[in-house]
């Protein structure tokens, strides 16, 4: 079988890098929480394998009624009344308005902007918001009901471009040296405008709920969703609860990728709100129509990028403005703009730059987390700098990155010193290596140089580079002081106690392997609590790639504290007496990472205790008739520190490549009159197994000392290399820049022939001509679209 | 429980049941259920009205089969990409059709979609469609009335319209076989499987001496219905495939047509991508 391969090195902390090829280290070798000799199987594989996982929707419960939202249909409008139509008797369902809501009508995330339900005499802001909601003992009923709500608005102006906007979410600003004073030094500038647009999480499983009421007034919700406490604490919030009258369940959940960090919270409140009206489960399932249209997606992004380089040919100053579409709400726009600043620059050594960022509101649904949370759309940027520069100075892009990137000692724009796990030039060498890189690379040079006329298809080899800051940003994880519990309980079981989630990318399976090598048991010995917050307690939300560094690192602590009590006790190795050594709890709290810490007001100090590193190779070939883009091969190196689980790991690097070249290619979300086109998956295409390229994942071990194994994080690093391959690949191969995200066939064919460029990605067409059919009615199968897009005038080129 | 609602369903065994049924006077109209590819999806994606009634005529074998009568190959209603892709006497009579059929959705799709159901569904964006105008197909429709064949090329009457009878099946596509004649196929799309076609075009020809006769050239959605490129097709005939031929054509095409910006695609990618794969099949053949 055609398998990816995978190797596995090591470099020792604090130590510089070995000029030799690093040690080849293999998948049983020891590391903390690395069983041996063979990996152990994924904890939840087997029901999933076999169809026995319950997901929300599996659920039952017996009488359970089921939920539906009204939303609204413009993009910003007065809600005026919303109009029961007495043609239907609503003595059938229950009804449920913003009058209804027992707490404050917030969705209680960073800012408090956002209603559970829009009041009546409130303002809409997009184009899916909830007004309403309606539940009713069968679908038909409810969809007859649906039909019969009206809600009457008076239209509002609305915006859709993010640098025409004045609600701002946040701006940050980063400063070190004078980029100003620096700039007018340099002996060569290069500008650019680099704007991306929205994406779509597409997780297998739809957003889903169930709610139901408890004796007590309680409300516990079973869902599909990333983070436990964050749903708590919106429901403690709007519905007037206290800690034990909220409970969340996670239910087996099909997915993530930051779509189920905070959208949760709204579809848990509603659920509720419908629940605690009827008294009966409520069951909320969205399909994947509703899912689209009303979900979180990528931020777009406009970044605005100068790079000056000196006549000695060192990176001398750096001009980023960064402005980010956060949608109507704010949700965690801050946090995601933060990350997105704190990257801008890439992995580069600079020691003057300037980088500003703003979010700003528009009237579209609100934008949220999404893997890589901020870093992919400003490292793209990033990184169609370096290559414009290495083709401006006639440079290898390879040798320009082994120049310019972060070494152990340098410092960051925020003033953090890297001083150790730094690997960047470690993932560099390995993709360049395992690709051939400079070969491939003179080869595609020559056959750009022979191509002839009527040749119909062009071969590229393009190059990136990326860090990725480990867990939360600046003073995140000193704020969530997250909790990781290890429980011996009395009948001799050894139970994991954290809310953090699996949702496919291995927690329940490298949490039990760093726990039994730690206390020197079977990895079959150590069980997980579920993840019930009336169980668990708080660790943080399951994102920031923070699973296995943080709670795996709070957990291995746990751990050792417990196997040292058990065998003081009884003089005994763990192994042998933990049966009847319980019952004991270890609570373990996160303390602070050692370093500088952030100042959240100067954005200065470390922003991260640690980074990963990521390199990725794309050899691909595009059409020229056509604009289309194949991508053949990639080849992938990834920094994570010390790897837990190998296989798993390697299923990261290659699902967030491959998600990363659908948002470089095809992935594009298009919106007329604020709304989400193209909201259907007949439309919203990602890439299928015919389009994935051969994946080479290398995994690349710089263990971070501050976390008792090593760890830091692989999820999100994937994402943020993959899309400027592909358009460095692009450029390689036909000699054209598309500044644009996704480089669709549409914008290379107009980039080829100077024909007119589609307008830029992220931005709202404005509504279609009144007497033009509703784009409802039109079936996915040829659809024709009634609008007319305007061509961009200002596209850079 | 479906989160839809279900309409109510018949099964005929045979056509004649099923003609009886389509006549039964109900007033409310029958939609036919082939494979259901496209049916099934406006149904739960609750795209416009939900069908009435639904005729599934699955069962109708009658409607299955391929086979060479009369100088042309006949191809039931019913009958799959799958079948089509495995046939003997469609790789040896008219193999682009089979080139079609590969392009279309995916293994699921292809074992479940009938040829028939492209055709009556009449989307623009239909692939197997621009390959039935590009070698004059003819569609052979049936009731209790009788038969009637109307060619492809007056088939589709607007958006989603077509010369179909409410109580009318389509019974059998007929493709005349004529001797030398070439037919090439191109679709592009989104993806390399699963994906509605953002423009897709079939060219045929027969060659005398140097020069191209009888030369057509269908294409897919570039408009609201499936249509021919007569003006393209005329700067083609008589002459060679030449690059100046090439020149011409594609120059034509781009004049010729008028798509529009929809959720897939651009009018000017479509206008431009037709004229250049266009351009493309001449020069494949022409061998410049
Ligand atoms: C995931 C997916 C991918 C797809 N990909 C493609 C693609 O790449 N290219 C493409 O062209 N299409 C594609 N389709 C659309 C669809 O598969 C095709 O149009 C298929 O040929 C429809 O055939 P069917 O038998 O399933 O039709 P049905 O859905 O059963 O019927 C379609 C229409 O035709 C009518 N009808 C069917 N048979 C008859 C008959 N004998 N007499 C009278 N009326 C009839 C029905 O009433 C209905 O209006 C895709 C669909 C899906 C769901």
């Amino acid at each position: 079988m055609d398998r990816p391969s995978s190797t596995t090195r090591t470099v020792p902390p604090g130590l510089t890098f070995p000029e030799t090829t690093p040690l080849v280290v293999p998948t049983d070798a020891p590391a903390p929480g690395r069983a041996r000799p063979a990996l152990p199987l994924r904890r939840e594989g087997p029901e999933k394998l076999t169809g026995e996982a319950k997901y929300a929707d599996d659920l039952v419960f017996p009488g359970a009624w089921f939920g539906a939202t009204i939303r609204s249909t413009e993009p910003r409008a007065r809600l005026l009344e919303i109009q029961l139509d007495d043609a239907f008797d609503w003595k059938r369902v229950v009804v449920v308005t913003a009058d209804d809501i027992p707490g404050d009508n917030i969705v209680s995330l960073i800012d408090t902007d956002q209603p559970v339900l829009v009041p009546v005499g409130g303002e809409i802001r997009h184009q899916a918001e909830p007004c309403a909601l309606i539940a009713a003992p069968d679908r038909a009923t409810l969809r007859e009901a649906k039909r019969h709500v009206k809600l009457r608005t008076e239209r509002l102006p609305a915006v859709f471009d993010p640098i025409e906007a004045d609600r701002e979410f946040a701006h940050y600003t980063v400063e070190s040296g004078d980029a100003a004073a620096a700039m007018k030094e340099a002996a060569l500038v290069i500008e650019g405008t680099y704007r991306v647009g929205h994406q779509e999480q597409l997780y297998i499983e739809n957003q889903a709920m169930i709610a139901v009421p408890r004796d007590d007034g309680g409300v516990t919700v079973h869902g599909s969703l990333q983070c436990p406490y964050y749903v708590h604490k919106a429901m403690k919030r709007a519905l007037n609860m206290g800690d034990e009258l909220a409970v969340v369940v996670q239910a087996e959940t099909g997915g993530g990728f930051g779509g189920k960090e905070e959208y949760p919270s709204v579809i848990a409140l509603h659920a509720s709100l419908l629940a605690m009206t009827c008294r009966r489960p409520v069951r909320m399932i969205y399909d994947r129509h509703e899912d689209i249209s009303a979900t979180t997606k990528r931020h777009p992004a406009v970044v605005r990028y100068r790079s000056g380089v000196s006549d000695t040919g060192e990176l001398i100053a750096q001009e980023i403005e960064v402005i980010m579409d956060g949608g109507a709400y704010c949700t965690l726009t801050p946090v995601v703009l933060s990350r997105g600043v704190l990257h801008a620059g890439g992995p580069y050594r600079c020691p003057n730059v300037r980088i500003t960022g703003r979010a700003m509101a528009t009237n579209t649904p609100p934008n949220g987390a999404f893997r890589g949370f901020g870093a992919p759309q400003t490292e793209f940027a990033a990184e169609m700098q370096i290559n414009r520069l290495a083709e401006a100075l006639d440079a290898s892009p390879l040798d320009l990155r082994r120049r310019w990137v972060y070494r152990q000692g340098d410092t960051t724009p925020t003033g953090q010193v890297l001083r150790e796990s730094v690997a960047g030039i470690e993932v560099l060498e390995a993709a360049a290596e395992a690709s051939a890189f400079d070969r491939a690379h003179a080869q595609t040079h020559s056959m750009r140089e022979g191509r002839t006329d009527g040749a119909r298809t062009a071969t590229g080899i393009g190059l990136a580079l990326a860090w990725h800051g480990a867990g939360f940003t600046g003073s995140g994880e000193v704020k969530l002081a997250s909790v990781a519990s290890l429980e011996l309980t009395e009948d001799g079981r050894i139970r994991i106690l954290t809310a953090s989630t699996e949702m496919g990318q291995g927690t329940k399976t490298i949490f039990p392997q760093l726990v039994a090598d730690t206390l020197g048991v079977e990895y079959d010995e150590v069980e997980i609590a579920p993840q019930d917050t009336s169980i668990v307690p708080d660790s943080g939300p399951t994102v920031a790639s923070r699973t296995a560094m943080v709670v795996g690192g709070l957990l291995i602590r746990a751990a050792e504290r417990m196997r040292a009590r058990v065998e003081e006790a009884t003089g005994r190795s763990f192994a042998d007496a933990y049966r009847g050594a319980g019952p004991m709890r270890i609570d373990e709290q996160f303390v602070p990472y050692p370093g500088e810490p952030f100042d959240d007001k100067t954005y200065r100090g470390d922003a991260y205790p640690a980074f990963g590193w990521a390199a990725c190779v794309v050899k691909l070939d595009v059409d020229l008739d056509t604009g289309e883009v194949a991508v053949r091969d990639c080849v992938a190196a990834d920094d994570m520190g010390r790897v837990i689980h190998p296989v798993l790991a390697e299923g990261q690097i290659e699902g967030g490549t491959l998600q990363a070249i659908g948002y470089a290619t095809i992935e594009e979300m298009k919106l007329v009159d604020g709304r989400y086109l193209n909201d259907r998956m007949a439309t919203y295409l990602i890439p299928t197994s015919l389009d994935a390229p051969r994946i080479r994942s290398i995994i690349v071990e710089a263990p971070f000392s501050g976390a008792p194994h090593g760890a830091k994080g692989i999820g999100e690093l994937p994402m943020d290399v993959g899309a400027p391959a592909v358009v460095a690949a692009i450029h390689d191969a036909t000699g054209t820049w598309i500044h644009y995200l996704p480089a669709t066939p549409e914008r290379i064919l107009a980039a080829l022939t100077g024909g007119p460029m589609p307008p830029p990605p992220g931005i709202s067409l404005e509504a279609p001509e009144p007497n033009s059919p509703p784009i409802e009615d039109l079936p996915p199968g040829g659809d024709e679209m009634p609008f007319r897009a305007p061509t961009d005038p200002g596209e850079p080129r | 429980m479906p989160n839809f609602v279900e309409p109510p369903i018949e099964s005929p065994a045979s056509l004649e049941q099923a003609y009886g049924l389509l006549r039964d006077g109900d007033g409310r109209p029958w939609r036919p259920l082939a494979g259901g590819t496209d049916v099934m999806v406006q149904i739960t994606g609750e795209i416009g009205e939900p069908p009435a009634r639904l005729l599934d005529i699955w069962a109708i074998d009658e409607l299955r089969g391929i086979h060479v009568e009369d100088g042309a190959l006949l191809i039931g209603a019913l009958t799959t990409y799958t079948a089509i892709r495995r046939s003997d006497e469609v790789a040896g009579l008219v193999p682009v059709l089979a080139e079609a059929a590969a392009t279309i959705g995916a293994a699921q799709i292809q074992n479940r979609g009938t040829l028939g159901g492209n055709v009556v569904n009449a989307s623009p964006a239909g692939d197997t469609l621009p390959v039935l105008l590009a070698v004059d197909a003819e569609f052979v429709l049936g009731s209790s009335d009788g038969e009637r064949t109307v060619p492809a090329r007056s088939f589709w009457t607007g958006y989603r319209q077509t010369a179909r009878h409410d109580h009318e099946l389509l019974l059998r596509v007929r493709i005349p076989l004529l001797s030398g004649r070439e037919v090439r196929f191109r679709k592009v799309g989104t993806r390399r499987a699963q994906a509605i076609s953002k423009v897709v075009m079939a060219l045929s020809w027969r060659v005398d001496g140097d020069a191209w006769t009888d030369v057509r050239l269908g294409l897919g959605s570039i408009a609201a219905t499936p249509v021919r490129a007569p003006a393209t097709e005329a700067a083609l005939e008589g002459q060679a495939p030449t690059r100046e031929a090439a020149d011409a054509a594609a120059a034509a095409l781009s004049a010729e047509i008028h798509p529009i910006d929809d959720v897939r695609s651009t009018a000017d990618y479509r206008r431009a991508v037709a004229g250049r794969v266009l351009h493309r099949l001449i020069r494949d053949n022409g061998g410049w």
